[in-house]
């Protein structure tokens, strides 16, 4: 019998709350199963049954410490068709989007310069005492501080449309629940410069990352795959509200301009008995196949153009360089993820110098409706929530697709192919390999569940396993 | 001629919906209603790197949690700072802050943990613990004197 060992890393570091990779190893250390496990509660489908509708925008910010934005527009959105409001005032829907892109622009500028450029700057086998953002810091220390002050403006942006941060009550069904005051705009103005200089100066490093390691990055952790986002009627790229578009690997629409309330025809979640978290796929291709990716990539895959100039320019440059084919290079998410913050800071510039954001005409009002769905590009992708509600204005149905979930399956690939490429064969499993794996996963930015951080909760453990899942060691990093 | 007035930031973290969790947003929100002249007070689920630069600017910073495993009924340390060699995640702990906040901003804030007591952190329990509340009181009880004197030369205190 071939005796197989099972490692397990967890958590992976640098990535949003906890998951943890296994590699069955066989005797020879050949990879023979690799997995990314994800620790996903669903109990707040569950807990949000018999709350009331309005609550819902309010609670749902508790799921993610990290995105509480995003489903908190999500869920708006949603409850929006409740209401039964089609379409919101125009400095309702404006104030939403500068919350929204505000969330985007914090949200991809802590990634890039706080996660992922250790590995860009210092290379992905560093050693891990330099490969850090306190490395970071002291190496490029200017880089440091700009990751930190483009995360505050994109928070108090935040802060100006949402409200608190614990309990931000900015959306509510129908609408907004107030405007932005002249002194605010003014206070957002003044910086925005600056800002547009350092997306700018960001791009240009994971551009220049990407395109002078082409020829490695290529085939790391990469594969051919669907692509699925959000699409404005236009084609246009549109983060906050449009239409579901899925194309394959080679850019043939799989569907487009679908209804998003309509999702359940398209999309299936499919249970695993070894994840917590659904696979989804795509209907009409099956479960083999119909697997997708969501986030950055695929937004600049599945879009025809970006409508703000300087994302626009960024954008042509990105599939030029697979000549106008879409992109699945895995870590050219974190190109992708860079034109998003050009992309972001352009929009919170056009929607500051619009007179709309100090209306005052902020909620509408319509029909009650029984159900809502609400659909949202988030920071990591797409994110789905739908809700059904009962004659008591009660929540009878919950049911949430997150970005992390839409990603699951390309996150299994991910870890697969490194592990096979760097890992096989190599008897000891040494840090450096152990992050190419990190690195991977670190692409996609995942936000793996909302986790508790009480002091001393929070150990690192290892876990090795024999061939037949007996437990033979396991280490705790506290 | 009287003492000049300390500039203190108060974050108090945690996520409200999982029981105990709440405990560190819960003491900020009383804290918030007070007033206390020359503090700032902020609450949010997690801690994250801009807090480094608002740490910065202070005189002191002291941060509240729940902990799965302080003293009862609290306990209120000076905190050191830690250049972490990776971050596990957009949140940091209490000690990175201010690590990114010397490194950074040169910050000179005088940094302090206060941890209070938890026993339940489930997800969607949005009550406190009969134990928990009982420690939030007497944590609250420290935490008025303690800014009403403005004694900060404390070694730990539980």
């Amino acid at each position: 019998m071939s005796q197989t060992k099972r490692v397990v890393i967890e958590p992976v570091t640098r990535v949003e709350g906890h998951g943890k990779v296994s590699l069955l190893l066989d005797e020879n250390n050949k990879v023979k199963q690799a997995r990314f496990h994800v620790v996903e509660f669903r109990g707040f489908e569950r807990f949000i049954q018999g709350r009331p509708y309005w609550e819902v925008p309010v609670l749902v910010q508790r799921l993610c410490g990290i995105c509480p934005v995003s489903h908190h527009l999500a869920a708006a959105k949603a409850m929006d068709k409740i209401v039964g409001v089609d379409k919101l005032t125009p400095t309702a829907e404006k104030m939403r989007r500068l919350m929204h892109y505000g969330q985007m622009f914090q949200s991809h500028a802590l990634h890039f310069f706080h996660l992922c450029s250790p590995d860009l700057l210092f290379g992905f086998d560093a050693d891990p005492a330099i490969r850090n953002v306190i490395g970071v810091a002291l190496k490029y220390p200017d880089l440091a501080v700009q990751g930190v002050m483009m995360r505050k403006y994109g928070q108090e942006i935040i802060r100006a449309t949402a409200g608190k941060k614990i309990h931000g009550t900015g959306a509510i069904p129908g609408g907004i629940n107030k405007n932005l005051s002249i002194a605010e705009r003014d206070e957002f103005l003044k910086d925005i410069k600056q800002m547009y200089d350092w997306s700018k100066s960001a791009l240009k490093i994971a551009k220049d990352y990407t395109v002078q390691n082409l020829e490695k990055l290529t085939p790391f952790a990469s594969f051919d795959s669907s692509h699925l986002s959000l699409i404005r009627e236009d084609g246009a790229m549109d983060l906050y509200h449009g239409n579901l578009r899925a194309i394959d690997s080679q850019g043939k629409k799989i569907f487009d301009q679908v209804d998003y309330s309509k999702y359940l025809d398209y999309i299936v979640e499919e249970v695993k008995p070894w994840s917590y978290m659904k696979f989804p796929f795509i209907k009409q291709v099956g479960p083999q196949d119909g697997w997708y990716r969501v986030g950055p990539l695929a937004r600049l895959n599945t879009c025809d153009f970006i409508d703000t100039p300087l994302a626009e320019e960024a954008r042509k440059e990105f599939m030029a360089v697979t000549n106008g084919k879409p992109n699945n290079i895995t870590m050219a998410y974190h190109w992708a993820r860079m034109i998003e913050l050009l992309h972001s800071i352009e929009k919170i510039n056009d929607l500051l110098n619009d007179k709309d954001l100090q209306g005052n005409d902020l909620v509408v009002k319509g029909q009650k409706r029984y159900e809502g769905v609400g659909l949202i590009e988030a920071p990591r992708g797409t994110l789905f929530h739908h809700y059904k509600i009962d004659e008591n204005d009660q929540i009878t149905m919950a049911n949430l697709i997150v970005s992390t979930t839409n990603n699951n399956e390309a996150f299994n690939r991910s870890v697969q192919k490194v592990a096979a490429d760097h890992i096989d064969g190599v008897a000891k499993i040494t840090e450096g390999l152990l992050n190419h794996i990190e690195v991977a996963i670190r692409a996609y930015d995942p936000c793996l569940s909302c986790a508790t951080h009480a002091m001393g909760k929070m150990p690192l453990k290892v876990t090795l396993y024999d061939y037949q899942g007996n437990e033979i060691d396991n280490k705790t990093k506290e | 001629m009287t003492a000049e007035i300390k500039k203190i930031l108060f974050i108090g973290f945690g996520n409200p919906s999982r029981g105990d969790d709440g405990l560190g947003p819960a003491i900020a929100e009383r804290l918030e209603n007070e007033n206390f002249p020359g503090v700032t007070v902020d609450a949010d689920y997690q801690l994250t790197v801009e807090d480094s630069e608002n740490a910065a600017k202070h005189d002191i910073v002291i941060f509240a949690d729940a902990s799965v495993n302080c003293d009862e009924p609290f306990s209120f340390k000076p905190l050191a700072a830690r250049q972490s060699e990776s971050f596990t995640s957009h949140s940091v702990e209490p000690a990175e802050v201010i690590g990114l906040a010397e490194k950074l901003f040169n910050s000179k804030a005088k940094p302090f943990m206060l941890e209070i007591r938890g026993y339940n952190f489930e997800m969607f329990e949005e009550d406190l613990t009969e134990k928990a509340k009982k420690n939030l009181e007497k944590a609250w009880d420290f935490l008025k004197e303690l800014l009403k004197k403005q004694n900060f030369n404390i070694v730990a205190c539980a």
